[in-house]
């Protein structure tokens, strides 16, 4: 089923592709599945298959799927509503029915390309064995407990089980012997071949000759998927596939190659004449090949950008169009020391923009061609309180230093003491004035940086008696006998993992291995809400810069966007194939951007919950992200202690920063963008020149459209300081709004 | 080798023998091989995906170290109970046993007895989490304060002392300078990589910051002042600190110092402190000790082997310090005796040759076996056991004949117990049993009978814990040397000299550099105090005043100006004849003062004049002054 760029497409597809809005690969439902949920309002399971992420071709299959979950089900009237719906002919259920028909059409036909006659042939005979219908439901189901027997059905073709190496060997020394410009391409290939053989041998109890096949031939892999290969070699019986989820996510997605037209007419031109229906049967199956036109890619330009659990990302995946641009910001008059005019413009109609000194600001006075309109996703009222602090803001930024290689930031840095490597997250305000830490043992801790000391609101009894009209009421609601420099909240039963304060010090997220968020009130240090949903240890949470909105991911696998006052979740952005281990908002709050273990980012639309980006290269699960102040670049940190930057705009990875030895915890933008800094598993932060890296960039047309990165090794010349602490990993950083730099993390001693 | 760890991480299984165990654990008996190889995988294969969860959380909990909570939660995880109880910071502690052919790792759950928690005190609460900020960087630039790592590794200053024209290079100061600048304190690793640029370390100008200055002068006067518990706290730091390597020379060259002063004095208090000082030290394990030896040994072998220590020597217990030094000794022979420097064999026959001497008064004889005997059971085989007729029949002398002095006497008596201690354990290793008093009187003399008691002593207490160590897990005790005693035995008795106790650090802080120095780049001057002591007791004092500028030479007539511009190490050339039993042949000796505010090629420079400083001539000699008859000599040799 190898839809192949470009190859012909039958009706149904067609008409699918039509109805997809963004046209990206995954996530994009929504046209199909809203009609089946309409359709079978009695059966309610199929409506989870709504957060699958099948590709566009899968549609169709997808269908058949949950046809063929109803029927297993004896939901016959929903069967006959759903087919008549779909437009699907009758015997399109039959597993083993004609390929030119229902099953076929996501199937053998999809596949066929320009050379569509041999290869069709060829696919008719190693096709009829596995079942395109029997494969379907493993997509519809994946999210709930999966059927694996369905899954694994797939690879029950039998193969003559030592023939295996020497099929493997044979395309190994064919590969090795073909052009050198061919070769890095076509090598893409050995590892999901490799992957898929060693499982169809499992599968079918061919224990030792899998065994020999691994070891022979595991040792040829890239080493970045070291981590896979772990799991796999811990794999060697049929039972061991039951619930494994690296094999599910090998089974249910398709893995992304992208290969220059040459060198894949060269693969299957050999395919071909040796009859390596095995191969070949694989190739189909199971892998996506992305052609292209145009010169083969080198080996550098692969390895950047592939590492991910599924492959590359397809092209069209990163073509939709993503408004990176910065909201305009609130037309706030900068008080001239005159409270009262301020106070009578916010009432009134807002008018007269006065220039701000914010050289984001400067810019803000148009709107930005690329910023989505202002009212894409409602954003909350400001508050007088709000407002207050955008003046204290834009005051503070004129004071702020200019930052560059030749005046570096001032590191000040926040020790953990006695945390016992209990520190698992920390986070400060935006002000600086508060930090939170989260801890192994449960509890979050909240320190006052300033003289100023953390203070209660008096309990409602107390409150009762106060002046209400006095104007220093929001000072006498406070009760000064509560006043100390840090509060402990308890609740959460499970080490917390993620935290985040609100933009307005109101509130406190914080995400914990029992799988709840928690929304804590500052004012009264009580938890509010706990956001349940995710089921398992929710990673990473972070409240929208706007705030009232915040996102969360998890080992679910899912991230999910939350309301404050909601609390169900409305979004939910699944396709990460391993546990979300970050999330972080765009500055406009119109995107979500999150990290994986299946070491790839993705970039939500928070409007239609999409995918708009799938950012691959890393080689290791995704710790950190960072938006630049602009809104225009992602940067991102991986256990594997290297920092990619990523244009959000062109979808394109730009550059890469080595230096790192250990996992990298924490990114950050200086608040003009000028810097970016690192922290460090290693002990060490680091400060690179974000400046230089991303305007030596030409982001030409080509590179654009065709996804071809050149990187440049200039790690050593971006790298403007490393700082090593005593025994402290850095795992968080925050620029203040003066773009002085704090850092923490707990001491080990 | 990428290929060979992959083939060992497939085909890693639990043994089957480990299955059979556990069958036999929960009561299930004759497990057949086939189902115990299918368990056996099966199990592996499910302990291999806990841990790769666990994994998960470790790296979310940012650490690097997997807990038994991590494993706790990826069977959470998995929706299986987790293991209650077994909760463990640190290493978890697996016994192993073996018998009837099967091997067995197992953790050991003591039984506890509820009264022994009762009535054992509560442990102290533990510290809460508490916030403290530092600067990490100040405008691109790492200040060097405590909190920061030391900017020079062990292995930095062991190149910069041993090979100083890799470090830095003549012309190349200036890039080196920009480099320093723009990646502070770059680590080591990854400098290599650089084409061309070549990272350098700039030329480090060893003037302390304002804080050293503190802290040094904090840590010497509390090192030697009369508050204990500051005391402990200082030499704490000392042993951890690992930011202290700029303030080596002048520790090193305090102690040596105060050493002089003090023997001479026959302050026993502060060479007891001085000597707590060193062990702290040689504990630092972020110290490159190697450079600043040629200081460190004579001062402890001196007070190893001085002939007068205290004030009152039939009153106080200075055994305990010739004890204590003499173990500093052995343990900085272990440590840093290599074949180039032969520090080991060069300072047994120091000991020797003095032992041997007749005129060698009792307490340098104390001192010269101790600091033999604690260089292990071969030094006491080779050197002492041989001696021990002889020995005996020196302390016979004096314990039975007339009685000469006191002091003499009581002299005997600790040799006498010393030799007992040290040998009767070697005896009792290489000697066969029976233990035969009379086979012991005629191959060991007036020692013989004792010994005897002795070794048979020290058999049963070998068997006892030979037993001992058969029953319970093996649990080595080190004995670490500390030195307490000495303090107990002095306060009662030296309650009117605490004056001088005090007296003298205060006139030894002079040596530290002036503190509180604004930050201006100009290294402050340094004041030595050099003690030029006479026969007797009366002392001259020359403040030598330095100051690392340019300009400035050193103020002091004796002194010839140093080599180059900036570096000036003090070489100080004497030549003299002492007295006693050395008077046969012309001493000299080189003093190398390492200035605490000259630059840092001022070491560079010492470094490459210490191998002819302190070879073996000269160090014998200086070792064989300061433990020679006359105390005036002895310790006034340097000036």
């Amino acid at each position: 089923m190898a839809a192949v760029q470009g190859g012909q497409v039958d009706a149904v597809e067609e008409k699918d592709i039509k109805t997809e809005p963004s046209g990206d690969g995954f996530g994009n439902n929504n046209a199909n599945e809203g009609r089946m949920v309409s359709t079978s309002p009695g059966a309610s399971a199929p409506a989870g298959s709504n957060k699958t992420a099948a590709g566009a071709p899968e549609d169709q299959q997808t269908l058949l799927a949950v046809l063929q979950f109803l029927k297993k089900n004896n939901l016959t009237e929903s069967v006959e509503i759903l087919r008549r719906e779909a437009g699907l002919p009758e015997n399109s259920l039959d597993p083993n029915g004609a390929d030119s028909t229902g099953a076929g059409a996501g199937g053998t036909t999809g596949c066929v390309d320009l050379e569509g006659g041999d290869a069709s042939s060829l696919l008719s005979r190693v096709t009829v064995s596995s079942s395109a219908g029997a494969q379907a439901p493993t997509k519809a189901v994946a999210e709930d407990q999966p059927d694996v027997n369905v899954v694994l059905s797939a690879y029950s073709q039998q193969g003559d089980p030592a023939l295996y190496e020497v099929y493997y060997s044979s395309l190994k020394k064919f590969i090795e012997s073909v052009l050198d410009c061919h070769r890095a391409e076509l090598s893409q290939v050995f590892y999901p071949l490799f992957v898929h053989m060693y499982l169809e041998l499992v599968y079918n109890n061919h224990e030792s000759e899998a065994k020999s096949f691994f070891e022979k031939f595991s040792g040829d892999q890239e080493c970045y998927y070291e981590d896979d290969l772990r799991v796999l070699s811990s794999l060697t019986k049929k039972e061991h596939m039951r619930g494994n989820e690296t094999l599910l996510d090998f089974r249910t997605s398709k893995f992304v190659l992208r290969i220059s037209r040459d060198s894949y007419q060269l693969l299957k031109r050999h395919l071909q004449e040796r009859q390596n229906n095995q191969i070949w049967n694989i190739i189909q199956e199971h892998l996506y090949i992305d052609i292209f036109d145009g010169m083969p890619r080198s080996k550098s330009q692969i390895d950047a950008m592939s590492g991910s659990l599924a492959g590359e990302a397809k092209r069209e995946a990163n073509k939709a169009k993503v408004y990176y641009g910065l909201l305009k910001e609130p037309e706030i008059e900068l008080p001239l020391d005159d409270e009262d005019e301020e106070a009578e413009n916010e009432e009134g109609k807002p008018k007269k923009k006065k220039p701000k000194k914010d050289s984001m600001g400067s810019k803000s006075k148009k709107q930005d061609p690329n910023a989505p309109s202002q009212s894409r996703i409602p954003l909350p009222e400001l508050k007088d309180s709000d407002k207050l602090d955008k003046i204290m803001y834009m005051k503070e930024s004129t004071k702020k230093i200019r930052l560059g290689p030749d005046t570096l930031p001032s590191i000040c840095f926040y020790s953990f003491l006695n945390a016992y490597q209990g520190l698992t997250a920390v986070d400060f305000t935006d002000d600086s004035s508060l930090i939170a830490g989260g801890f192994a043992d449960s509890t979050v801790r909240v320190w006052s940086v300033t003289p100023k000391k953390l203070r209660k609101v008096k309990s409602a009894a107390d409150l009762n008696l106060i002046d209400k009209e006095s104007d220093d009421v929001l000072e006498r609601i406070m009760d000064e006998k509560t006043a100390s420099e840090s509060k402990i909240l308890y609740g959460h039963s499970g080490p917390v993992y993620g935290i985040s304060f609100s933009p307005d010090r109101n509130y406190l997220l914080s995400s914990s291995e029992d799988g709840t968020v928690r929304l804590w009130s500052l004012q009264t240090y009580t938890c509010l809400v706990g956001y349940k949903g995710h089921n398992y240890p929710v990673w990473d949470t972070q409240f929208s810069p706007h705030g009232y909105y915040f996102v969360s991911g998890g080992h679910d696998r899912v991230a999910r966007l939350w309301a404050t006052d909601h609390y169900q979740p409305l979004r939910i952005f699944s396709g990460h194939l391993a546990d979300v281990t970050c999330t972080r908002f765009h500055p406009n709050s119109n995107y979500v951007a999150t990290g994986s273990s299946d070491r790839t980012i993705r970039l939500w639309d928070v409007l239609n919950g999409n995918c708009v980006r799938i950012f691959t290269g890393h080689k290791g699960p995704i710790h950190a992200l960072a938006f630049s102040p602009n809104g225009k670049f992602l940067a991102s940190g991986a256990t594997d202690g290297r920092v990619l930057l990523w244009d959000i705009g062109h979808g394109l990875m730009v550059g890469e920063l080595k230096g790192h030895t250990d996992t990298i915890y924490s990114l950050r933008f200086s608040r003009d963008g000028e810097i970016l800094a690192s922290g460090s598993m290693d002990n060490t932060a680091r400060l690179w020149d974000a400046t230089k890296a991303f305007d030596d960039l030409e982001t030409d047309d080509f590179t654009a459209a065709t996804g071809h990165v050149h990187l440049q090794d200039n790690s050593q010349e971006l790298l403007l300081g490393t700082y090593m602490t005593k025994s402290t990993p850095v795992i968080h950083l925050h620029f203040t709004r003066r773009n002085l730099l704090l850092a923490a993390g707990s001491y080990n001693a | 080798m990428a290929e060979e760890r992959r083939q060992k991480q497939c085909s890693v299984v639990l043994p089957t023998e480990s299955m059979k165990a556990m069958a036999e654990s929960v009561g299930v008996g004759q497990l057949q091989e086939e189902s115990c190889a299918a368990l056996s995988e099966e199990v592996s294969y499910r302990i291999k995906e806990i841990a790769q969860d666990a994994l998960k959380f470790m790296h979310h909990g940012k650490r690097r170290k997997l807990t038994t909570s991590d494993i706790d939660n990826a069977l959470k995880l998995k929706n299986v109970e987790p293991l209650y109880g077994f909760q463990s910071q640190e290493f978890i502690p697996f016994r192993f046993a073996s018998g009837g052919g099967r091997e067995l790792h197992f953790y050991e759950e003591k039984e506890v007895d509820l009264s022994d928690i009762i009535n054992t005190p509560l442990p102290r609460v533990p510290l809460d989490v508490s916030l403290k900020a530092h600067w990490l960087s100040i405008e691109g630039v790492q200040p060097s304060i405590p909190e920061n790592p030391p900017p020079a590794t062990k292995e930095q200053q062991k190149t910069e002392s041993t090979e100083p024209l890799k470090v830095v290079k003549p012309g190349q100061e200036e890039e080196g300078a920009i480099q320093g600048k723009n990646q502070g304190a770059t680590a080591p690793d990854g400098k290599g990589k650089e084409k061309g640029l070549i990272k350098l370390k700039p030329r480090s100008t060893h003037e302390l910051s304002v804080e050293q200055q503190l802290y040094y002068k904090e840590i010497t006067e509390a090192c030697v002042g009369s508050c204990e518990a500051k005391r402990a706290e200082a030499l704490q730091s000392i042993a951890t600190d690992p930011g202290l390597y700029q303030m080596l020379p002048r520790f090193s060259t305090f102690i040596s110092e105060g050493v002089r002063v003090n023997v001479v004095q026959n302050n026993l208090a502060l060479l007891i402190y001085l000597m707590r000082m060193v062990k702290a030290l040689m504990d630092n394990p972020t110290l490159y000790l190697e450079k600043y030896l040629h200081e460190l040994i004579p001062a402890v072998v001196t007070c190893i082997v001085s002939k007068q220590l205290c004030l009152r020597p039939d009153v106080d217990n200075h055994w305990a310090l010739r004890d204590f030094a003499a173990r500093l000794m052995a343990q900085s022979c272990k440590t840093f005796s290599t074949t180039t420097n032969n520090i080991q064999s060069r300072i047994t026959k120091t000991f020797t040759k003095s032992w041997l001497d007749d005129k060698t008064q009792w307490t340098t004889r104390y001192g010269c076996i101790a600091g033999l005997a604690e260089l292990g059971a071969d030094v006491i085989k080779t050197l002492i056991l041989p001696r021990l007729t002889v020995e005996g029949a020196r302390i016979k002398a004096v314990m039975e004949g007339p009685v000469v002095s006191n002091i003499d006497k009581i002299g005997a008596e600790h040799v006498q117990s010393l030799l007992l201690k040290h040998c009767a354990s070697v005896i009792a290793k290489i000697r066969p049993q029976p233990d035969n008093v009379e086979q012991y009187r005629t191959d060991y003399g007036y020692l013989g009978p004792m010994l005897c008691s002795h070794v048979m002593k020290a058999r049963t207490q070998a068997a006892l814990q030979a037993q001992q160590v058969n029953r319970t897990t093996l649990t080595i005790t080190q004995p670490r040397p500390t030195l307490s005693v000495s303090q107990s035995g002095l306060s009662g008795s030296t309650g009117p000299r605490t004056p001088s106790i005090i007296k003298v650090p205060s006139s030894l802080t002079l040596m530290s550099p002036r503190p509180g120095t604004p930050s201006q780049p100009s290294p402050p001057a340094t004041k030595y105090i050099v003690m030029a002591t006479s026969a007797g007791a009366a002392s001259t004092q020359q403040v030598i005043t330095l100051s690392s500028s340019q300009s400035a030479s050193p103020v002091t007539s004796t002194v010839p100006s140093a080599t180059s511009t900036s570096l000036q190490p003090l070489v100080k050339l004497e030549s003299g004849s002492g007295p006693g039993m050395t008077a046969s042949r012309p001493l000299q000796k080189y003093i190398v003062v390492s200035l605490p505010s000259s630059a840092s090629s001022s070491l560079e420079t010492k470094s490459s004049v210490l191998p002819s400083s302190i070879s073996s001539t000269s160090l014998d000699t200086g070792m064989k002054l300061e433990r020679s008859e006359s105390p005036g000599a002895s310790t006034q040799s340097p000036h």
